[in-house]
């Protein structure tokens, strides 16, 4: 089911782009796995800042599994949202992982996680209003001349709103994709825990977005908790398998894009290998009913 | 104040606060969707320590651990992003953390467990084969001159306490150690191909390793060791380097020592 890559002399790990299949997010506990048993898996997406380390057990696996497999990376520490000034030593720790590794493709989240000295390892939420959106701008253009390529921005899960926002999040988004240029990272698993949080239709939302921007999806499990009225709090955990809902939303969604990469997504009560390639094979699956 | 700050702060205060400017769309108090946020980034990050220091952890339980490490994650939080560099003070924090003095080896072994999480991320160098390092050392006129570069990896510790041998009997999750910790000992870590290591070394182990380790010529390492140790066995000590490919660089040093 492998996608004919342009020139077929190329194998996949050095294809230009990622490939329009299913990935899985490269968990350590995984490594050994991985390079034995060589799995028919699309890509790996490994998180930026686990790899921002001198050498040791990491970068070796991670030298032999990009070898035959594409690779993203997804940064997680950037804090593009950030009121400061983007933190130019981690972008040039980005860059030196990017000359090192060579991967099919880089993307980072709308969201803050540093201010002043501090880093708070969560993605926290934006107002969405005109001084943000100059500032995201700001940022993207910085990250993405730093590069010297394309980025993609991912959506953001959220549980709470700003009363100073006078933007919707998908006009914020839409307005960064056509002003920097970045492509989309659309993240099916936020779309639906922000949906269900702020009491939006999912598929709306998704309308709302400029799908032709979108260069990768990812899907992940959400937990489950109530607010102070008693009413469904999802909570983007990456502990669970995918839900029902996530899986009729990413049919939808093939069914306006066509084939776009898909990362599996899992950071918590990480699973057997089998189980999360399970996964995979039935997103593929949905991939190969919008193929043409 | 800024959006940013105020939630920056809000989240690392000790008592559950929201910031102000928050709704929900569906009316429920911003505060009990807050303190998603504010789980959030405490989990993660007495998280990140329990699985950083899990001797630690084993010394004192789940409960007082997360309780220990809750407190430094509020007066200590990440300063970057670089997550496996977080905790770097940890040690320094339950040398001060008086409900921990009972288990007064506790920052000892927390400095060890640090030790292992620097090796095992530690830059990437070629040992020299052990024959040659055999063959240089017997073959070198002037061995005293020598001097010996050791992997990036390594590093020592000396404690007061059998630090190594309680980290070694912690090792299962229902250990219950049968041992006299109220020895000192001197801790060895490195790591070999991929694996790191942690050996017990005599305290005249620890000077010579570090006097290596600061450029100092073999004899110079020598006479550091023998000086300030009461116990040191050179022999033992070059065997576990040798045998373990600690050593990657030989050179004899031609100048004339001051």
């Amino acid at each position: 089911m492998m996608t004919p890559t342009p020139d077929s002399m190329v194998s996949p790990a050095q294809a230009p782009g990622l490939p329009l299949r299913a990935g899985l997010g490269l968990k350590t506990e995984h490594f050994t796995q991985v390079l034995e048993t060589c799995p028919d898996i699309g890509f790996f997406e490994v998180h930026a800042e686990n790899y921002m380390v001198a050498g040791g057990p990491f970068h070796h696996y991670l030298g032999l599994i990009r070898a035959q497999y594409p690779l993203s990376l997804h940064g997680v520490g950037l804090s593009i949202g950030g009121e400061g000034p983007l933190d130019r030593e981690h972008l040039a720790r980005l860059a030196t992982l990017i000359e090192r590794y060579q991967p099919q493709s880089f993307s980072e989240h709308l969201a803050w996680s540093s201010h002043g000295p501090v880093f708070l390892n969560d993605l926290l939420p934006l107002a969405y209003d005109a001084s943000t959106l100059s500032r995201v701008c700001a940022h993207v253009d910085q990250v993405q001349s730093t590069l010297k390529r394309p980025m993609l921005l991912e959506n953001p899960s959220t549980y709470l709103q700003f009363q100073r926002s006078t933007l919707d999040e998908t006009d914020f988004i839409g307005e960064i994709i056509r002003r920097t240029g970045c492509g989309l990272l659309l993240d099916i698993n936020n779309v639906y825990v922000s949906c269900i949080n702020h009491q939006r239709d999912p598929l709306a939302y998704i309308d709302a977005l400029p799908l032709r921007a979108v260069g990768e999806i990812h899907l992940a499990g959400f937990a489950e908790d109530t607010d102070s009225l008693g009413d469904r709090l999802l909570i983007d955990d990456h502990g669970a398998p995918i839900d029902n809902a996530v899986w009729q939303l990413y049919e939808q969604v093939l069914a306006r894009t066509g084939p776009v990469a898909t990362l599996i997504e899992r950071d918590n009560q990480v699973p057997a290998f089998s189980v999360l390639k399970a996964e995979a094979q039935q997103a593929q699956w949905y991939l190969s009913q919008v193929a043409r | 104040m800024s959006i940013q700050q105020a939630f920056a702060q809000a989240l690392l205060a000790t008592d559950a606060v929201c910031p102000e400017g928050l709704f929900s769309s569906n009316g429920a108090d911003p505060a009990s969707r807050f303190a998603v946020y504010r789980n959030n980034v405490h989990s993660s990050l007495i998280e990140g320590l329990a699985s950083a220091y899990p001797v630690v952890r084993r010394l004192v339980g789940d409960e007082f651990f997360h309780a220990m490490a809750g407190l430094y994650v509020q007066a200590y939080p990440p300063i970057n992003p670089l997550i496996s560099e977080y905790g770097s003070s940890l040690a320094d924090f339950i040398q001060g953390f008086e409900p921990a003095s009972s288990v007064p080896y506790l920052a000892d072994i927390a400095r060890l467990e640090r030790l292992r999480v620097r090796a095992y991320h530690a830059a990437d160098r070629q040992a020299l084969d052990q024959p040659s390092v055999l063959q240089q050392l017997q073959g070198a006129e002037q061995l005293g001159h020598l001097r010996v570069q050791l992997h990036p990896s390594l590093a020592t510790l000396n404690s007061p306490y059998a630090i190594v041998a309680v980290w070694a009997a912690h090792q299962a999750e229902d250990a219950i150690a049968m041992l006299n910790p109220w020895h000192a000992q001197g801790a060895l870590v490195l790591r070999q191909g991929l694996a790191v290591k942690v050996f017990a070394i005599d305290s005249g182990s620890v000077i010579f390793i570090n006097s290596l380790k600061h450029g100092a010529r073999l004899e110079v390492a020598v006479t550091n060791a023998l000086e300030n140790a009461t116990e040191f066995d050179l022999h033992q000590c070059l065997t576990l380097l040798i045998s373990h490919d600690a050593i990657t660089h030989l050179h004899l040093d031609q100048k004339v020592s001051p």
